[in-house]
């Protein structure tokens, strides 16, 4: 069998933990093969020992049937093994062609020599259809132009083998669609992928082969025509998981917040960014607010939380004007609020998780007695919801929150803002970049809280998740809201027609 | 060998190893100019620097403890400013303005009855500073300008004004400096002068030092100030800001009025350790009429660095500075230039600041790379001296450590740059080892699941 890359019994241990246990991958030439696993599976660690950020304890990788030692990621390199990061690895204020060049620049008595990168750079762009403008400044471009220089970065290295380490965590859906063409586009002129995912649309998509790890060790590797998702997301977690969520009988109640003619300033100063929006919510259901990511969403979800000033309009909760509130004072009148950017806004990543879990209510006299804090009832308070809510940590409560993972981060977030029992929880995206196990969990949180009689409302990207959950759906477009949906009745291609803004209803 | 590993462990031994490292290359330094300069008396040099204050007998104590009660008030606000995410480099300024408002209190109002007088003139000194301080404050909240620039103006500021305003209201002309402050203005010496003074003569003449109970004035601000930052709500609400003014925000924290109450606090502290130096009797300082910045503002820099921004460390750190600088002073016995002298003590704390650095190479030469994850990560941290107690009894992970050592692949190449940048060392976690470490708590599912299967 033509394997370029073997991984064999590869084991990595750290103290206290086995991050690969007696791992076994192989790499067809020009396949691509998804590596799925949970968060914490010991995906990342196999990535990293193959581009040789650690050594394996046990173990040995081939390169075209030979065995190689891989010390530094320049070894990797000179293999052929290139890797586009999670979080890309540019310099900002440099150009493309600078951030493609950079570790291999050509000079000529001490000058730069661009003219001959820049062709290859462009004949490489054009092969694969990246259309990337070699000058753009990478501060000026956006996260999937910049993930597209990381690959041709790769490319301008002649590198054979390509690892892609979540590459779609940090895309919108159209992006990611672009991603698997090109991917596909790769594997077509010989290049080997190697695709680490926790997704499984994904690697129905494009995926060859699949190889799953759970807890560290290899579980098998199967053809991914051969399997169905079910089967997958079964070998990754271990258990069978249920894409559908329960929701037990709706009990409509009172309006729990209602938002009136809600005008909020863009950036730009000529055009708003929320554009006289009116709805309600009301107790015991989810309203999923739907749309392409940038459609005033997130200053919509500001506005109402107290991050961004109202322009016009109002805010009622529980029928009291919260337009001007503090945050402060929304926070104690039962809202809640689960961000959308959880490590700026969410977290306060070098407090441990205990400081974490009372960020929203340390002052009040539970937690802190004339002044000073009452650690004895922080702690043990924190200890609760680390079990209640299953949160994972090292330390437990003493855990600094920057080392948790981010499954486990958004556990915090969701204990701390649930536990606040509040009249509305706004919940955006709170199940981006997580894997199945988590986000399962997360959909019962919400769906319990609506089955309580409290009022949720979501914002979400992901369509899957919209029609699962809501009972309601805005749809949101440039502003404004161009329909209010029935899930039941509305199909997903509907949907995405009102999202595109080719299609609009009158909303009262 | 072992056994200093061990003491490495902790995490503060960490910490001390760093700053006491840092300073051996500090006095290293110190050798070097000495040897440079006047090779003949370089060894005896040395012995006086590490003499310290004792090289003065007890009056040179008293001189230390008196000259690093500036230091640790300027090194506190420093340290303050830096917990709660802000770089106040305005100690000169809001030092000097402190000394002023103290000095001009002592000087003029001299209508206060005696127990109150020098009471009342340093809290007007603690008021000045936090005064000039909040205009930065102000700024940086409202108007988002940095804080860095608009302090260093504000030191300028504050020192030409001070300049003016002495010498049109307390301008002493036969010395040129600050007139005397009235003996009610002084600070009680609280019996501090009978211990450190030293006797000469055949009757025994006196020779009292300057030193007050301002040292114990700094030392309980700085034990207010550790209770503050780590045991109150509002301390809480002040570190939140400086790590994550966001999600500070989102919180419902006030994030401007805590911006603004950090600086203002920063610069009390600064301005109180102005009046606690310039309110000292006939021996003590008089405010100088120069246009030069006050030293004791910036060296509150180096004392907190060296303090690592702890309140306690940082009365630590002030006190060495001032013992390390006494010792210099008394090189001129020795017949070193006076200038020779300022560059051997500034090159030992220009060293003493790069204690961050020094702490990473301890890290680095002592525990491999499970310590510096360890630091990152504290649960290696603990991973790490379960470690280190095996290595000791058998030899087995022994060769694991010398591959942490020498092995630089282990480390990615994130945290190697620590050391060259050392910007936000912490800034830049290693997502590897995130979900390795998130593992660990999933090790008890992982047994169960195995008898399961």
């Amino acid at each position: 069998m033509d394997y370029v890359i073997e991984m064999l019994n590869i084991t990595k241990e750290f103290p206290g933990v086995i991050a690969n246990d007696d791992v076994t991958l192989r790499l067809k030439r020009g396949e691509i093969h998804a590596l799925l696993g949970e968060n914490g599976a010991g995906k990342s660690t196999l990535m990293s020992v193959l581009f040789g950020l650690y050594q394996p304890d046990k173990g040995i990788i081939k390169k075209d049937g030979k065995p190689v030692r891989i010390n530094n990621p320049n070894d990797a390199n000179a293999l052929g093994i290139g890797m586009v990061h999670q979080h890309f690895k540019l310099v900002h204020n440099f150009t493309v062609l600078q951030n493609i060049i950079l570790g291999v620049e050509e000079t000529k008595n001490g000058f730069l020599r661009m003219d001959a990168a820049r062709k290859k750079v462009l004949e490489l762009s054009d092969r694969y259809g990246l259309k990337v403008d070699p000058d753009a400044l990478i501060s000026d471009i956006t996260v999937g132009m910049q993930q597209r220089v990381e690959i041709l970065k790769m490319l301008f290295r002649d590198n054979e083998i390509l690892i892609f380490d979540e590459p779609t965590a940090v895309l919108t859906p159209q992006e990611i669609d672009e991603l698997m063409k090109i991917m596909k586009e790769l594997s077509k002129e010989g290049k080997s992928i190697l695709f680490i995912t926790h997704k499984l649309n994904e690697i129905k998509q494009v995926a060859d082969r699949v190889t799953v790890l759970r807890k560290g060790r290899c579980i098998g590797t199967v053809n991914v025509a051969d399997v169905t998702k079910e089967q997958m997301s079964e070998m990754m977690v271990g258990r069978k998981i249920s894409f559908t969520v329960e929701k037990g009988e709706q009990h409509l109640g009172a309006p729990a917040l209602q938002v009136k003619n809600l005008c909020v300033a863009g950036r730009s100063k000529h055009k708003d960014a929320v554009r006289n929006v009116s709805f309600t919510v009301n107790r015991g259901e989810i309203v999923c607010i739907a749309g392409i990511d940038g459609n005033g969403q997130s200053e919509l979800v500001y506005a109402l939380s107290g991050l961004m000033p109202v322009k016009s309009g109002t805010i009622e909760l529980n029928g009291k004007d919260i337009t001007h509130a503090a945050i402060r004072a929304r926070n104690d009148m039962g809202m809640s609020h689960i961000p959308e950017d959880r490590h700026r806004d969410g977290l306060v990543l070098d407090y441990n998780l205990a400081e974490n879990l009372v960020l929203k209510r340390y002052h009040t006299r539970d937690f802190q007695k004339s002044g000073f804090l009452r650690f004895k009832k922080i702690y043990s308070y924190a200890d609760r919801l680390i079990k209640m809510y299953d949160i994972r940590s090292g330390q437990g409560a003493n855990t600094v929150v920057r080392s948790m993972s981010g499954g486990n981060q958004q556990k915090a977030i969701i204990a701390r803002e649930i536990d606040l029992d509040p009249e509305i929880l706004l919940a955006v995206q709170p199940t981006r970049g997580l894997d199945v196990g988590a986000i399962e969990y997360i959909h019962k949180q919400l769906v319990a809280q609506r089955d309580a009689g409290k009022a949720v409302l979501l914002v979400s990207l992901e369509l899957d998740e919209v029609m699962e959950l809501s009972d309601r759906i805005l749809v949101m477009y440039e502003g404004e809201i161009v329909a209010d949906l029935d899930p039941k009745t509305v199909t997903v291609q509907e949907l995405g027609l009102y999202m595109a803004g080719s299609k609009r209803e009158a909303v009262q | 060998m072992k056994t200093f590993r061990k003491l490495m462990n902790a995490k503060g031994h960490v910490s001390a190893a760093s700053s006491i490292m840092a300073i051996l290359a500090g006095l290293l330094v110190g050798l070097i100019i000495l040897l440079v300069s006047n090779s003949e008396q370089a060894f005896k040099g040395i012995v006086t620097i590490l003499e310290g204050g004792f090289g003065g007998g007890m009056k040179g104590v008293g001189q230390v403890l008196y000259f690093a009660t500036p230091i640790i008030m300027t090194g506190l606000s420093v340290g303050f400013a830096n917990k709660t995410g802000l770089f106040n480099i305005g100690t000169p300024g809001q030092f000097i303005v402190g000394a002023f408002a103290a000095v001009y209190v002592g000087v003029k109002w001299t209508f206060l009855p005696a127990p109150f007088h020098w009471f009342v003139a340093l809290l007007c000194a603690t008021l000045a500073g936090g005064l000039w301080a909040l205009i930065s404050g102000l700024f940086k909240a409202f108007l988002n300008v940095n804080e860095v620039i608009s302090t260093i103006m504000m030191n300028y500021i504050g020192m030409y004004a001070v300049n003016y305003l002495v010498k049109q209201n307390i301008y002493d002309p036969l010395t040129s400096l600050s007139q005397n402050v009235a003996g009610s203005a002084v600070l009680p010496k609280a019996g501090l002068d009978k211990i450190f003074t030293n006797y000469s003569g055949v009757n025994s003449t006196p020779d009292p030092s300057t030193v007050n109970c301002g040292i114990f004035i700094a030392i309980a601000v700085a034990i207010v100030v550790y209770i503050i930052l780590e045991k109150t709500a509002f301390g809480y609400e002040l570190k939140a800001c400086g790590y994550n003014r966001f999600a500070a925000r989102y919180a419902g924290i006030d994030e401007k009025r805590s911006i603004v109450l950090s600086m203002v606090i920063a610069g009390m502290l600064a301005g109180l350790g102005g009046g606690l130096l310039y309110l000292s009797g006939g021996n003590g300082r008089r405010i100088k009429v120069v246009d030069v910045l006050a030293a004791e503002g910036f060296n509150g820099i180096p004392v907190s660095l060296l303090g690592m921004s702890n309140p306690i460390g940082i009365v630590f750190s002030g006190l060495f500075i001032s013992y390390i600088t006494q010792g210099g002073n008394y090189l001129q016995r020795l017949n070193y230039m006076p200038e020779v002298i300022d560059i051997i003590i500034a090159s030992i704390i220009y060293c003493s600041a790069l204690a961050l650095i020094f702490r990473w190479v301890v890290l680095k030469l002592f525990k491999g790379r499970d310590a510096l994850l360890g630091r990152i990560f504290p649960k290696y941290a603990a991973a790490g001296a379960e470690e280190e107690e095996l290595s000791a009894s058998a030899a087995v992970t022994e060769t694991d450590l010398s591959a942490g050592e020498s092995g630089e692949g282990l480390v990615p190449p994130e945290v190697q740059d620590v050391a060259g940048e050392a910007s936000e060392p912490e800034g830049s976690p290693l997502q590897k080892e995130d979900e390795a470490n998130a593992r660990d708590g999933q090790e008890a599912d992982q047994n169960a699941e195995k008898e399961d299967e």
